[in-house]
Formats: C-alpha cells, structure tokens, sequence
C-alpha cells in the first residue's frame, strides 16, 4: 500500500506487528488501532502530557510522533504499568492522596511519576514539581499529584 | 457519624488512575463519520451564498448542513432551568455570523482528515457587516440580533441581551448622611475554563430507531430536552448517557456539540462524532464574561457601612447564553457578606461581536469580589484600619435576613433568604494565624523585591433557590448491596463518591455497598444538572430522603420477618430487644422469593427554597520585582465554611484546584484578540494556566459549621474557593509596592506604568 509501512513493536510487552500509513501519529496508533485508549488528546501539541507514553524508556508525547518511528521499540502505556488485579505503587497514591479529580489528564501524570521515581526515588517536592512542568491538570492544584510521587 | 466526614476513596479511582475506558472517546461505534466545522473569519457578516459542490465531491464526504438546511429556530445554547432566562437568540447554523470562529457549515466524512479537507473546499460568499468589540460602545453599535423571532432579549436595538435592578431602602439619602464615601470601577476580561477533555459527543441510532448521544456533559437532561427541541426528534426517542467527564467547569453545561452531532445522525442515519480541537476550546466555546463593576460604598462615623450602589456593565460576546443570571449572581454576592441597610445596583448585558460568555465557575461571582474586596481593601488602608477588623465589623450575623435575595432572584423572582450558617468571621481569624498576618515583615524599602500581604473573603450558594431539582432512586440486592441511581452529574469533581457517602451513612452500611450509577437520561431520575453548587446540598438532599426510605421499608420487613415490634438497625442487621436479627442479606433474599415479596426501593425528589451561602477567605503573600514589574505570588491560605464536610480530601481537593484558576485569572490567563476580533492566544503556549511549577504555597483548611436545611449540615464546596485568591493578591501587590491594580488582568507592563 502506496504510503503505508509495516512496524512491529512491543507494546506492554506483547508483540504487535500492523501495518499503518506512515503519517499517523504514535497517538492515533494508541488509541484506535490498538484500542488502547487510557493515552488521551488534549492539545495535540506537546504543551500538556496527556498522550505520555514511555518509549524506549524515556517519556515521551505520543502526539508528536509518527508511529512508523518507533518500529522496532518497545512502548508503555497507562495499560501496561498495573499488574493484573494489583496497581502499581504510583498508582495505590494516587487513590490514597486523592489525586485524582476528572482524570483526564492522570495517566500522563501517573507515567512522569513512574519515570521521576525511577530516576530518583527520593526527589524533593521541588524536583517533582519541576519535572510535572510539562503534564497540565486543571483540577487539582497539583498539590495532592506531587503528594503521590513523593516518596515519603 | 460512621461515613460522612470520614476519609473516604472515590468510588471511580481505581478505574480513572488505571486508564480504563470511562470517557466519552474511549468506546467507537461502528460505521461513524467524523465531523468538522467551518467557522467564519469575520466577526460580523451575512452568508449570501454557500458553494458545497466541490467540498460534497471529495470521496469520503458523506453530508454537509448548512443553515439552509435548518428552519430559523431560535433557542438558547444554555443548559438551564426552563423556561429559560437566558435570551434565545441562538440558530443551529444561522445566515448571518457574529464573530470569528462562528458556525457556518457542518461536514461528516468518513475520516477527521478528509472533513478538514473538505471544509476548506466550501466556498463562502459574505458580506461583511460593521463589527463591534467594545462593550462599552454596545449600545451604541448596529444591531446584532435585529432578526424577527428571537425572543428575551432585553432591548435589541442597542444590544443589551438582558438587563436587572434591585433596590432596598435609599441609597441616595445614605450616602448624603455618611461619613465617608468611596468609590472605584474594576473590570476583568474573557477567561477560558481550559477543562482538559474537549467538548466531545458520539451519536447512534439503536436498534429501535431511538437517538443515543454519548456525551462530555454537565447537564444531560437538558441536552435531551435541547436536542429534541432543536432537531424536532421526540423526547421519548433519545437517550442521553454521561460518562466520566474531563473536566467541565460550566463549560459543558453549553449544548455545543449535541445538537450538531444529532443532526448528523439524524440526517445520515449513521452514528456521528464530534470533538473541538484546543484551538476550538478557546474561541468557539465559551469563556467568563468581561465585567466592569463601578461600586460607591458609604460609611458611618463607625466604619459601617450604610449604603452601596454597582453598576454593572457585562459582555456576552456574539450571544447571550448565561447573560441575566450570570449578572444576577454578580449583584447578588455583591450584597451577600456585608449588611447594609441601603443599597441599589443596575446590571446590563450587551453583545459584542466577540466570542461567547458563559457560565464558569463562580458565574459572577469572581467578578464581584474582584471589586468589592479591592475596593473594601482601599477603603481600610485610606482609613488606617485593619483589613481583617473592617471586614469583620460589617459582616451578617447569624438570624439575620439577606435582602437582596428578596429583591433579585436568579433569573426569576427572589425569596426571602436567612443566614442560618456563617464561619466567615471565624475563617478569616484562621486564616491569619495561619499565613502569619501579625508577624508578617515588609521588606525593606531599598531592595528591588517587595514583598507584601493581602486578604480577601468572599461568598457564594448551594444550588438555585427555587429553581434547581434533584431525584435519587435507591434498590436493595439481596448481597445487602445497593444501587443508588441519581440523575446528579459527577464531572470529575468527585460528587458520586459523596452522594454514595450520604446513602451508605443512612444505609448504615460501608461506601463499599453503594454502587452509584449517574446521569443517563433513560435509566436515572431527572437531575437539573452540575453547577451552580448543586450537587451535594440538593441531589445530596434527594439521595437521604430516597435512603431514609428505604430504611423505613428494610424495619418494617424486619419486623415482619422477626414477628416482633421493636426492632433496630445494627452491622447490616435488623435487629429486636430479644437479641433475634436478620441480616440485610437474608431479609433482601427473602423479600424477593419467599415471604411478603417486593423489591425494597424508594425514590425521592428534592429542591430547596434556600441556598446556603459557604464563605471563604484568603490570605495572600506575593513579591513584585520593582525592576521589572513581575508579581511572584508565594502562598496562600484559603479557609472554607462550607458547613459540614462530607468528604474532607475531596473538600481540600476543590479548593486547591480552584486557587491556580483564580491565580491565572489575575496574572497570566486572558484572551487576546487583534483588530478584527480573531482570538490570538488559542494555545496553552500563549494562554498560560498555571502549571506545577508556577503554584505558590497552599495551605486549605476549613471551618465547620452545621447548616439547619442542608443534608448533614453540608454546604457547597465546588465554585466559592474561586472567588477570593485574585482580589487576596491584588491586595497583596498594593501592600507590597503601592499599586492598585483595577483592571484584571496584572501585567508586568501595567505594574510598571502604575509605579511611574
């Protein structure tokens, strides 16, 4: 197909392999081929980390890539980070801390706390708050989201 | 208390923080066309003609409506009791457009790629009509709604979509018998609720031809009685079904994207989604409206106040969704916290040729404190009194009546209102202690720095008096579980898990057995809907009730089934004073197969005559950089009556989220436009809300108080935390460095300008 590649990648550790037009974002692929839709849009610019996914172990926005570019890789989404019937750690906070209001924008926000804690299990408030610089919640105040990442 | 007040998880957190699919876009229909809009580039203009050949001859494009497609039908976007207060002055897609960013056509296509395609294919031939963007020339300017048929608008002529008066005693002879006068006029601009979900509706035909729309709504029984209105389908044949929403704020309680979405459908045959881009969210939704609030308080030899007047000049943009009772809310708190004996206020609305205003948390609310609390703020430092003590010695005692709900209602006619709860005195001495007001240094007068402190209070309601209605239906499972169906809409701020909270409490059973299915108009009772506070004090109101019910129907089984006369609740047990009991369990399984059979179920309706007003104040402390005119704000405390507290993380959780949304509306959130009235900041690049890194230090607490007509003294706890922090930090900048802002928003150009 004119316009169109074949990927194969690993997406929460189960291997997929579509074959999908080369402009689609990684986005797109998230949510309507594979049907993963915990991964959200709201502002398709890479100014909010709603569509956070961990690509190659890094964080990233899903909304600025294409999808052909990540053949080959292995991808995370909010899907992949509970164990069955068990949430992660992250997780079992942010129920706990009630950081979650509309959730709309909590599972970017639970990946960057996922990566904060890898990179540094102790970071301060500060740091937290630093590295959330990029993932916009309109709800909470931010306050109860960094309780949750802090790892006291 | 076994529940209420208790630290209580929400019953939809597992399932939001594990990215399950609970929002509107996370299910896809089958067989769906994608829908674009084509908005117009002028701010005023008429549509002569509509070429859709070339746009209709893309493979892919499946229909495009236009307003020839339509009757001229007049209603009001606005999800509100009806009949409506607000103007209907609104078209589905008009022949004429009245800002930029209007509707002019609607296109469904197999794909998003090719309606954007095929959008750009339509031809448009306009011609462009004089525009307006200032309010203050409304009156002045053509018309904008001259067309026949549109009904409430106030005076059509000079643009004034509604216009409110209320008046006790006299002003006039007050002010001539005062002490001291004051006066100051204070404006805000548009402001965008920036809630992260996008407006989004998906919509179907089922099996029996009956009309399904899947939407991000605040209001889904109006969206039913809207939709069906406008596309002329019959209530009975649609299905409204509100998922969990990201987010609304007042901005989905507008029916923007329904009526669209339905007509596709309608037309088609075929299911149909819609969802606003971000660019969209900012111009072509809706915003808070501009106001500029001129106020004149008069004084005693005592420093009480005895008499004030407002005027009220408000913007609603191109329509006027919202445009009376936004205005009425505004005037209304104005004379809310302080008594006086004397005073009159004067509102008017007008269009502009802007983007539309709307509801947003607070509805005038955060307008009116701007002002009165600058002005309250003024008036204590021109005096050389203490801001705290001034507000204090003015404000309403408990017993006392509030007369401006007597003279203005909300929309309708008033009624006679009390203050049966009020810890705003006790709410402000909290506050001080906690921010340090005592203590607090300046800093000192050579350094570049200026650090200085404010406060402010303010005041808001617990639903529409009069107006708002509330159902709650309750069954009993023989697992001794229960299902609490209720028409109140969680948006996200959590009022499932406290309407779940209130039934398990009069249950006597743990949260764990309420299972709460909300707002889905073929399977819930009516509910008018999320704003305006509503939620906990009258759905709150309507699930006890329904749940006092059914504890009625669980002791009289009971003592059927025991053969004995007194009996009580106790552990999922009824119980009788010879120690014999039956579980809930067994009673429920009973009930339904073996002896006096029925279901244990009750429903209830609830509405209230009062709106208990909670009460906030706010502490501020900011540093305004001298050299540059940068305002840095450094903490706030924010303390709540909001009577008893029915969930005290989900409590401080509304506070803190409103503080950044108060915060960027004085420092860094505004709409720009340039000279032809096109939005230029319609990303969150250029229109900055708070992020992790800009908030100061928060510290919320609260101050119970038990409100008599409220469900467990409950009062509203979603809008009053907006109103406060932005006056707090406008009086936090005059304490540090002299300069009285009046007009929101507080750049560091206008700091600069005003310290020359």
């Amino acid at each position: 197909m004119k316009n169109s590649k074949a990927i194969s990648v690993k997406i929460n550790g189960k291997q997929v392999e579509k074959t999908i037009p080369t402009h689609l974002r990684l986005l797109d692929f998230i949510r309507n081929h594979l049907k993963l839709t915990g991964t959200k849009e709201v502002c398709g610019e890479g100014e909010c980390g709603a569509c956070s996914v961990i690509l190659a172990g890094k964080i990233v926005n899903s909304c600025l890539i294409f999808a052909v570019e990540t053949n080959g890789s292995e991808i995370s989404t909010i899907e992949g980070i509970a164990k069955v019937d068990e949430l992660s750690e992250i997780q079992q906070n942010f129920i706990e801390h009630h950081s979650v209001q509309c959730g709309f924008c909590i599972p970017g926000m639970v990946l960057a706390g996922e990566e904060i804690r890898k990179e540094n299990p102790h970071s301060t408030r500060d740091e937290i708050k630093e590295k959330l610089a990029g993932n916009i919640c309109r709800c909470t105040g931010y306050k109860k989201i960094v309780d949750a990442i802090e790892n006291n | 208390m076994k529940v209420i007040g208790k630290k209580t998880p929400r019953v939809d957190g597992v399932a939001l923080a594990t990215g399950k699919p609970v929002f509107t876009d996370d299910v896809s229909v089958a067989d769906t066309v994608f829908i674009k809009i084509l908005r117009s580039p002028h701010a005023h203009a008429k549509i002569v003609e509509i070429d859709k050949s070339e746009a209709m001859g893309i493979s892919g494009v499946v229909t495009i409506l236009t307003h020839e497609d339509f009757p001229a039908h007049y209603y009001t976007t606005a999800g509100q009791g009806y009949p409506e207060p607000s103007p209907r002055d609104t078209r589905i897609l008009d022949s004429t457009v009245r800002f930029v960013g209007d509707e002019v056509a609607i296109v469904a296509a197999e794909t998003n790629e090719i309606a954007e395609k095929s959008i750009e294919k339509i031809i448009v031939k306009y011609e462009i009509l004089p525009a307006n963007f200032e309010m203050e020339k409304a009156t002045e300017s053509s018309s904008l709604h001259p067309e026949s048929g549109k009904t409430g608008i106030y005076n059509t002529q000079k643009n004034m979509a509604s216009h409110l008066e209320a008046e006790i005693g006299d002003a006039e002879k007050a002010f001539s018998e005062s002490e001291h006068i004051f006066e100051g006029t204070y404006s805000t601009p548009f402001v965008q609720h920036a809630q992260i979900e996008p407006h989004i509706t998906l919509t179907w035909l089922d099996e029996n031809g009956r009309l399904n729309v899947r939407t991000a709504t605040q209001v889904p029984f109006h969206v039913r009685r809207i939709v069906a209105e406008v596309t002329n389908f019959p209530i009975s044949k649609i299905r409204v079904i509100k998922p969990r929403i990201g987010g609304g704020f007042g901005g989905k309680q507008e029916i923007l994207t329904e009526t669209l979405c339905s007509a596709i459908t309608l037309k088609t045959g075929r299911p149909a989604r819609l969802e606003l881009t971000r660019e969209e969210e900012f111009y072509a939704t809706r915003s808070r409206h501009p106001q500029k609030i001129s106020l004149k308080i008069g004084l005693d030899e005592n420093q009480k106040i005895t008499a004030m007047t407002a005027n009220i000049l408000e913007n609603c943009g191109a329509y006027g969704p919202h445009a009376l009772t936004v205005m009425s809310v505004t005037a209304q708190k104005l004379f809310s916290i302080y008594k006086m004996q004397n005073f009159k206020v004067v509102g008017n609305a007008v269009y502009t040729n802007l983007p539309i205003a709307a509801a947003y948390r607070g509805y005038g609310a955060p307008q009116a404190f701007f002002a009165l609390e600058s002005l309250m703020d003024e008036i204590a430092t021109e005096l050389g009194i203490c801001p705290i003590e001034f507000r204090k010695k003015n404000l309403f005692e408990l017993g006392d009546e509030l007369p401006i709900m007597r003279a203005l209602g909300e929309g309708r006619e008033g009624f006679k209102a009390f203050v049966n709860s009020n810890g705003l005195a006790e709410c402000m001495e909290k506050g001080r202690k906690l921010i340090g007001w005592d203590e607090f240094q300046q800093s000192d007068k050579n350094s570049p720095i200026q650090r200085g402190i404010g406060v402010a209070t303010s005041a808001q309601g617990s639903g529409i008096a009069g107006i708002d209605m509330a159902s709650a239906f309750i069954k009993m499972n023989e697992d001794g579980s229960f299902n609490l169906l209720v028409g109140a809409t969680d948006l996200g701020t959590g009022s499932d898990t406290a309407l779940a909270q209130i039934a398990a409490e009069v249950l006597c059973v743990a949260v764990e057995k309420i299972i709460v299915y909300s707002s889905d108009t073929d399977l819930t009772p009516f509910d008018t809907g999320a704003y305006a506070s509503s939620t906990t004090y009258v759905s709150g109101g309507a699930v006890k009730k329904a749940a006092e019910k059914v504890i009625e129907q669980i002791l009289e089984q009971g003592q059927k089934f025991l053969n004995l006369e007194n009996v009580k609740i106790e552990n999922e047990f009824v119980i009788a004073e010879t120690g014999d009991k039956i579980s809930f369990k067994d009673l429920c399984t009973k009930s339904f197969y073996t002896e006096n059979q029925m279901q244990i179920m009750a429903e209830a309706s609830n509405m209230s005559f009062d709106s208990p007003q909670p009460f906030n104040a706010t502490f501020a402390i900011v540093e305004v950089d001298t050299e540059t005119g940068f305002v840095t704000v450094g903490k706030i405390v924010s303390i709540t009556d909001a009577g008893k507290i029915i969930n005290p993380q989900m409590s401080e959780g509304q506070v803190e989220g409103s503080i950044p949304q108060s915060l960027g509306m004085v420092l860094s959130e505004f709409m720009t436009f340039d000279e032809n009235g096109k939005m230029t900041n319609t990303n969150f690049d250029d229109y900055h809300i708070f992020t992790s890194l800009d908030m100061p230090e928060i510290i919320v607490d609260f101050v119970e108080t038990d409100e008599p007509t409220a469900p467990f003294g409950a009062k509203a706890v979603a809008e009053i935390p907006i109103n406060a922090p932005a006056p707090a930090v406008v009086n936090a900048i005059f304490n540090a460095c002299g300069v009285r802002i009046r007009n929101l928003p507080i750049t560091p150009e206008k700091v600069m300008k005003k310290k020359i």
